[in-house]
């Protein structure tokens, strides 16, 4: 078993770090199944860091320590009908942690949930940050305020970067209201092709869609959701309904219903539960979601469903050395595929991130070296040496 | 004034040699080098700086930017790259010995494609020509800066432009999905695209903003957003600028976001007022421009809440838009307030830090002690809706030492805004203005790993060297360096 170090200070934590090793930074340990596995001397429990130091709700700040709950947080958030508007999801199921997870390890991995076609990613959100370099040393960027051009967006750079920059001790986050209430419309046994197309036009229309998923099954689901006060919901499902009168007539799910559809479209609950499966993630241009997974399944038998409009497919493939990485990745004309649940020897074999050219890929070694010349942290958990 | 890092005789000597070089790779009228017509690129929005450039290259191609940059770093020429020159923090002033690298030739919107809502645009577009592309169907781009019917996207993306709706609809950071830049070596990069999240490290998130220090932007991929169906403004006036704070900050508890939310001061709705005759009350400390949008039925029940909440702040006035000619009026005097002051004064300086919102009473009566202490006088436009402050200091460069103080004004006042938790620029950039107040806001480690990460673009220190950073350390030097307890070993190495 690795050992383990507790820093309980940000300085511990810096001198700690300043002596050199192999690390790998964990929150609770919720994503350690994300990304290449490990081989690390130590892990660093960041769970020393924690507690929620200033939440000013006028002013829809919040900053807390990187080890704290994501639990803490949306409960002191919720009192005060505030939410984080990209809608962190709960991948507990899906990659078996224990709870949600901590606020660093969700910036760390970078996940936004339906809402995301809406408010913005986790990055969109992230204010400022504290923590220790790769070289020992404490550093800060951003700040609390929404508005700064102030320096680089370091703290932007932190989100996504999977613990190889950087052990981030503080975190300091947008909050926004949350919607008084929600309902979802929906529109039974669409194919893909045409989901797509009406998602596409709800996206189009003024109706403020905060969620865009298509279901396939029998029949297929697609889902809109719409969220504020609720005259104005109403208005505008029944705006977007008509609308969208060409794809057939529609249904609409209550707040109640509403809240747990997303919730578990948010948590990718229709891939959590079968275990025998490899859980891919494809960011794509939404445009060519259905054309694509069409190709994929010429030559996979593959379970799936789109969020985000069709910018988003969860995708689960049987089990295979490879993941089947090369047919998955080759059937995408843009954008990018991540093997997002696996075991550990088939995340070591394959590039678990999609391959990136030559420049860029040099570029991104760089920056990381920026930060972490000698790749004490959470070495090659990226791509090999990142 | 403050000091750039002077320029090296040798690449002084190679004037000529270098512009051949580049009339090799941008034929015909592509390269400037007469003084005459180089003096249209001596400075950006902030003039009180001007220098003439080494000379200036206007290519056309991703292929030419490549082909000048490449030879800049082989020759360690520096490079200051420029789109329509209307930053105010001297992004774009060109060096003495630096290629000013335009892209106003870059002016083409590639594809618009509705159906994944964005937009692909080269960088020297303006931001306005795109939303004037698309608004036959509807649909606007969202960041608005005030320069916007003359400044680009790239620009835009350099600085990571906001507007009056930022609080609402986000930055420049938040409404782009993709770009290709070249780094200095040329070497061709894309970042994102049309999906919504680019992969690996979000190296888009760093380019935004980073005012041309990391490479060069080709080509911008934008989100485009279908208006809102309504938008109303109420126009509210308060006693005093607290009262109108306590209004902010009360609206945003009731979980509204309005789409913008502006304040002015009492100098500043006077030389509005005086100006555009938009009907401002003369008789307020404070006035508050709170714009709401979205569907009829949504508008009318928060302009009824925000009615209420501004009551209780004791407002002394309230008028609310009832025709788009109205609500088109009530911004005019806002979007017209920088050009007002400038009526009333020979020359202004628009200072722009952001500070929590609460703090604006504080910061407004620190800013009057200032302005008593400096004796110059300050008008306030601010986006209340983010805390970002723009102070504009009247001063007049013809007497005595006038731009001096206004620039000590300004330092007191961004000092200020970092002592109340605030940050120096929220929109206009660093550039040379803000550069070397950066330690007061950054350690010296916060500066060291920024500047580390300026090494992993540009090793040479060639993009845009003398701006954002108020010391340069070479990348050798840096990677050497360890900052203990946020010290520099060496803390006494010059500034220049």
């Amino acid at each position: 078993m690795t050992p383990t170090f507790k820093p309980q200070t940000v300085p511990e934590l810096a001198d700690y770090v300043a002596l050199g090793g192999k690390f790998e930074v964990v929150g609770s340990g919720t994503k350690r199944g994300l990304g290449r596995p490990l081989q690390p001397e130590t892990a660093i429990d960041m769970s020393g860091f924690t507690g929620i130091s200033l939440y000013e709700p006028e002013e829809l700040v919040l900053e807390a320590g990187a080890g704290t709950p994501l639990s803490e947080i949306e409960k002191a958030l919720a009192k005060n009908h505030q939410q984080l508007a990209f809608e962190p999801p709960d991948f507990s199921n899906l990659l078996g942690g224990k709870h949600k997870g901590t606020l660093g390890g969700l910036m760390a991995c970078g996940l936004s949930g339906p809402r995301r076609i809406k408010a913005g990613a986790a990055r969109d959100h992230i204010l400022g940050i504290a923590g220790v370099s790769g070289r020992g040393e404490i550093f800060k960027a951003g700040g609390r305020v929404v508005k700064n051009v102030t320096g680089f967006d370091v703290a932007k750079l932190m989100v996504g970067s999977y613990g190889t920059l950087a052990a981030l001790t503080s975190i300091t986050v947008k909050v926004l209201p949350a919607a008084a209430t929600q309902e979802t419309l929906v529109f039974n046994g669409l194919s893909d092709a045409k989901a797509i197309q009406a998602m596409s036009l709800a996206m189009q229309s003024a109706c403020e869609v905060s969620g865009a998923a298509h279901l396939p099954g029998t029949p297929s689901q697609t889902l809109f959701r719409l969220e504020g006060i609720q005259p104005s919901v109403v208005y505008r499902r029944q705006k977007l309904a008509s609308h969208l009168k060409i794809f057939g007539a529609s249904d609409h799910l209550d707040e109640k219903d509403s809240v747990s559809e997303w919730k578990a479209i948010r948590d990718v609950e229709r891939l959590s539960a079968d275990d025998a499966r490899f859980v891919w993630k494809l960011s794509l241009t939404p445009s060519k979601a259905a054309e694509t997974v069409a190709r994929i399944s010429k030559q996979l038998d593959i379970q799936y469903f789109y969020d985000w409009a069709g910018g988003l497919v969860w995708l689960g493939v049987p089990r295979s050395n490879q993941a089947y990485a090369y047919i998955i990745r080759n059937c995408l004309e843009d954008g990018h595929a991540t093997l997002f649940r696996a075991e550990d020897d088939v995340r070591e074999r394959i590039e678990v991130f999609q391959p990136q050219l030559l420049a860029l890929s040099g570029l991104t070694k760089r920056v990381k070296a920026s930060f972490d010349p000698n790749g004490v942290f959470n070495h090659g958990r990226m791509y090999k040496d990142i | 004034m403050l000091k750039m890092p002077e320029a090296d005789s040798q690449t002084l000597k190679k004037r000529a040699s270098i512009a051949t070089a580049l009339r090799r790779i941008v034929p015909g009228e592509g390269v400037i080098e007469t003084a005459t017509e180089m003096s249209v690129y001596e400075s950006d929005g902030l003039t009180a700086y001007r220098q003439l450039p080494l000379v200036v290259v206007l290519p056309t191609t991703t292929a030419a930017v490549a082909k000048v940059l490449r030879y800049a770093f082989q020759n360690k020429i520096k490079v200051v790259p420029r789109g329509a020159g209307t930053s105010l923090s001297g992004g774009a002033l060109p060096l003495a010995d630096g290629i000013v690298l335009g892209l106003s030739k870059f002016n083409q919107i590639l594809e618009i494609d509705y159906e994944n809502r964005c937009a692909r645009v080269q960088p020297g577009v303006t931001n306005l020509a795109i939303t004037q592309a698309v608004q036959h169907k509807g649909f606007y781009y969202a960041p608005d800066p005030s320069s916007q019917i003359a400044c680009t996207i790239g620009g835009n993306v350099a600085e990571n432009s906001g507007g009056v709706h930022c609080l609402k609809y986000g930055l420049t950071a938040n409404n782009i999905l993709g770009l290709e830049m070249v780094l200095i070596t040329g070497e061709v990069i894309r970042l994102g695209g049309k999906h919504l999240d680019s992969d690996g490290l979000d190296l888009l998130g760093v380019l935004t903003g980073s005012e041309g220090l990391l490479g060069v932007i080709t080509e911008v991929t934008v989100r485009l957003l279908q208006k809102p169906e309504t938008a109303r403004v109420i126009l509210v006036g308060f006693p005093s600028s607290e009262d109108a704070g306590n209004c902010v900050a009360d609206i945003i508890s009731a979980g509204i976001i309005p789409g913008g939310m502006e304040m002015m001061d009492k100098p500043a709705i006077h030389a509005v007022e005086e100006f555009v005759h938009a009907d401002y009350p003369l008789d307020v400390e404070a006035l508050l421009i709170i714009e709401l949008d979205g569907p009829a039925i949504e508008v009318d029940h928060l302009i009824e809440e925000v009615s209420a909440i501004a009551r209780k702040n004791k407002c002394s006035t309230s008028r609310t838009s009832t025709s788009e000619a109205e609500r088109l009026l009530f911004w005019a005097g806002r979007k017209a307030a920088f050009p007002a002051v400038g009526r009333i004064s020979p020359d202004y300086l628009c200072m722009d830090g952001t500070i929590p919102r609460k703090r604006l009473s504080e910061v407004l009566t620190g800013m009057a002690e200032l302005s008593k202490r400096h004796g110059l006088r300050v008008a306030n436009v601010f986006h209340a809706g983010d805390g970002n402050l723009h102070p504009l200091i009247l001063y007049d460069a013809n007497v005595g030492d006038e731009l001096a103080r206004a620039e000590e004004f300004g330092a007191d006042i961004l000092r200020l805004c970092v002592k109340v938790g605030g940050v120096l620029t929220g929109e206009h950039g660093v550039g040379i203005e803000k550069r070397d107040l950066m330690p007061v806001m950054f350690t010296e480690a916060d500066l060291a790993q920024q500047q580390r990460l300026k090494c992993a673009f540009d090793d040479h220190g060639l993009l845009n060297p003398g701006k954002v950073f108020p010391t340069l350390h070479a990348c050798a030097e840096l990677g050497r360096m360890h900052v203990k307890a946020g010290k520099l070993p060496f803390p006494e190495v010059p500034r220049f």
